[in-house]
């Protein structure tokens, strides 16, 4: 079998190309992005396989849903939060008669490396009464997107395949197998299971409730649920999912007794093999990567007999990712530090530091046009006694830090908008809503259509680079030229539609652009202009490659 | 045997080159390997960090725990210092000396230095100045590849290798400019410790 060095991200992408994949449909997310990335690295070679970018992460799933009405097996790829913008489609597909394997590849983030919360996903998998797969290794990775596609088929639902940051940025060696072929065409027969009128909704539902059984009759047979008691050691018994196994493993042999244990990768929860865990220890410790979906599901609300140690009651922290270390606690080990002295006798070296040590939060890069774009803004609010900029998600967020200390919310893609419009609808004024070019693609056109047809009085400032920057420079989905185009479309009126070039030399005169549409009484626009600096850099390298 | 690394340095100095040629250095050697990166928001001239972890028996997790990294390999002094937590009591720190300041309130150098010489084991490689020697500014990283090389459970000609099919797409200037920066930073640092077997295991 060949071996491949491969991100946990790239072993899903190739284990979807073996799965033999027609097409696969994502918007860009840290840390899901580099799935797609990959598959459009070899979508030439892997015969017609279409790996494109999307508006948003609900367009790219309804495009994936009409994949599989086809008969065709398709991938859709998002980060946790981008599952909450897909939660319509998504959670409705779970009732269609799902034909080609459709896998949704979620990408959590415990921790919040590159994102507003720590969402788990398994949750929503939960709501949509679907089947998740949740790997711990890369080679995992690559074997359960292969049997994703088979289960999406076998039981014609849409299936989901959790990451986290810790698999999905993690290389390891990866043995991959044959590649199969893609499905034929072949359009779903029966019109019934693809129409959510109440009526057929009804019937669908049932049937989706009536398949739980056999989800579970899954869950508890398949190899990725193993238990394992160890009848002469009752003190406690641990259950771990996804990346806990990794660290309790870790970890294990430093423990006088193995302890009964069982781990879970694959969803529904194996109630019957929990049960019988429970049945042979005093007391449960939960090691699970995320919230506490386990764990809930275990205390309920009934008194119980088997103690719990998890997050709720504080064993293992509730924020935050799993370390090796941060589990150690409730498997009652001291911690690695005082192992590491106690092996070599003692005499800790002295490594209390002297110094404070000055962190070095992300920034904008030197010459980033967003730098210029906010010192024009900082001089045309300065005059006003109060304001309000409303921002959003991108490299631009970083404008809340010093030195621009420019915008003043984040919430979720888009919302700077939407924002924006309440704020100036309440009575304040003036209101400024800063968004970047693929984020207003993403979710900003909506909430402007709302604020034309309210007129609100706002301004917004489109920071056009033309480019997905944060995420790695991904291609933005309308070439900037059309951007303007697009804002007159919705109705802002021409003459409040303004395009600057955010270059040092122009900040006085940009700021007096900014400041005049800040007075206007009404929507106004205002599109910058102007490259990532990392984007030009790319291209450069790929003329001169290419050259 | 089990050796964890923790690679240290700012956003854009190369550390995820570091990692990956070192990982595929461990490769060649038929180490098992993983490495854990950041991406995204944190790579934009802030902090950046990766694990990487080389055994000859399985690994289970992505990430060094506390007190365990045999190695702290920096690109920058200050990085350096903030993961001291990982090292193991007789671990060592190998940094470049040149600070990256790249924020306000960056410490006087000496104040770095003098905390890194309180470390029971560390080296200094003035690796900017050798990768100029070597012919590149760019080349740093693999000065500090060559730095840590006495130390790491692999040998050097698969080092070497790795860093040839790295930079092979790029010219053959470029790799000799590589192959220079490894060399001198190996000088540099001596030949570390333990690394005398290179010759037994080619035996």
């Amino acid at each position: 079998m060949p071996e491949m060095v491969l991100l946990g991200d790239e072993a899903l992408a190739m284990g979807a190309i073996d799965a033999g994949i027609t097409a696969a449909y994502a918007y860009p997310g840290t840390p899901s992005s580099e799935i797609m990335e990959f598959l459009q690295a070899r979508a030439a070679e892997s015969g017609a396989l279409v790996a494109q970018w999307c508006s948003n992460e609900k367009t790219a799933y309804e495009a994936a849903v009409g994949v599989s009405l086809v008969g065709r097996r398709v991938l859709v790829s998002m980060k946790h939060v981008g599952l909450n913008v897909a939660a319509d489609p998504f959670v409705n597909s779970a009732l269609l008669d799902i034909q080609g394997g459709l896998v949704l590849a979620v990408a959590d983030d415990p921790g919040m490396h590159s994102s507003q919360n720590e969402q788990d996903s398994r949750f929503y998998a939960d709501f949509a009464r679907i089947i998740c797969l949740e790997p711990r290794h890369q080679q995992e990775v690559y074997a359960m997107t292969l049997e994703a596609f088979e289960l999406s088929e076998r039981f014609h639902i849409p299936v989901m395949l959790r990451l986290v940051t810790r698999i999905a940025h993690a290389r390891s060696v990866v043995r991959t197998g044959a590649r199969r072929a893609q499905n034929p065409l072949h359009k779903a027969a029966q019109k019934a299971g693809w129409m959510l009128l109440p009526s057929t909704g009804r019937v669908l539902w049932d049937r989706l409730l009536a398949q739980q059984g056999e989800f579970l009759a899954y869950t508890e047979s398949c190899p990725h649920n193993p238990l394992e008691i160890n009848e002469s050691f009752t003190e406690f018994g641990v259950i771990t999912t996804g990346l806990g196994w990794n660290y309790y493993m870790e970890n294990l042999e430093e423990l006088p007794q193995r302890p009964s244990h069982l781990h879970i990768s694959a969803y529904p929860l194996p109630v019957e093999k929990i049960r019988r865990l429970a049945g042979k220890v005093r007391k449960i410790v939960v090691l699970e990567e995320g919230f506490y979906f386990l764990e809930r599901a275990l205390r309920g609300i009934l008194p119980h007999d088997v103690a719990i140690a998890g997050k709720e009651d504080g064993a293992v922290p509730r924020t935050g990712e799993l370390t090796p270390d941060n589990v150690r606690p409730a498997m009652g080990l001291p911690a690695k530090e005082a192992v590491a002295l106690a092996a070599i006798g003692g005499g800790a070296p002295d490594r209390s530091p002297a110094l404070t040590l000055p962190g070095r939060p992300p920034q904008l890069c030197a010459g980033c046009p967003h730098r210029d774009s906010y010192d024009a803004l900082n001089l045309a609010v300065a005059g006003f006694e109060h304001k309000l900029v409303t921002s959003d998600i991108g490299c631009y967020t970083l404008g809340f830090l010093p030195p621009h200390e420019a915008i003043e919310t984040c919430l979720c893609m888009g919302a700077s908008v939407g924002m924006a419009k309440g704020a100036a609808q309440a009575g304040f004024h003036p209101v400024v809503a800063v968004i970047g070019d693929s984020t207003f693609l993403h979710s900003g056109v909506s909430p402007l259509v709302d604020a034309v047809a309210a007129r609100a009085s706002m301004t917004l400032l489109i920071l056009d680079n033309s480019t997905t920057a944060m995420t790695g420079g991904q291609q933005t989905i309308l070439s900037s030229s059309r951007l303007e185009q697009l804002v007159l479309g919705l109705g802002v009126e021409p003459e409040h539609v303004k395009l600057i070039v955010p270059l040092r030399k122009h900040t006085e005169e940009n700021s007096r652009v900014i400041r005049q549409e800040m007075e206007y009484p009404g929507v106004s626009v205002i599109i910058a202009l102007r490259d990532c600096i990392q984007t030009i850099k790319e291209k450069k390298k790929t003329r001169e490659a290419e050259t | 045997m089990n050796y964890d690394v923790i690679l240290a340095g700012v956003g854009g100095q190369g550390v995820l080159s570091v990692a990956t040629a070192i990982a595929l250095g461990a490769m060649k050697d038929g180490l098992e390997v993983r490495q854990s990166e950041v991406h995204g928001m944190a790579q934009r001239g802030g902090a950046v960090q990766a694990h990487l972890r080389l055994s000859d028996g399985p690994i289970y997790g992505d990430l060094v725990g506390r007190a365990s990294a045999h190695l702290i390999l920096a690109m920058e002094p200050l990085e350096g210092l903030r993961y001291l937590v990982y090292l193991r009591p007789d671990g060592v720190l190998v940094s470049a000396a040149e600070p990256m300041k790249n924020i306000g309130n960056y410490p006087e150098a000496e104040q770095v230095y003098s905390e890194i010489r309180r470390l029971p084991d560390y080296r200094l490689v003035e690796a900017a100045a050798l990768a100029r020697q070597a012919g590149a500014a760019r080349a740093t990283n693999m000065v500090m590849v060559g730095a840590a090389s006495g130390f790491l459970p692999i040998r050097q000609a698969s080092l070497l290798e790795a860093i040839e099919e790295r930079f092979a797409g790029k010219g053959e200037d470029v790799v000799a400019v590589n192959r220079k920066a490894f060399a001198l930073g190996r000088e540099a640092v001596g030949n570390g410790r333990g690394k005398e077997d290179d010759k037994e295991k080619q035996a």
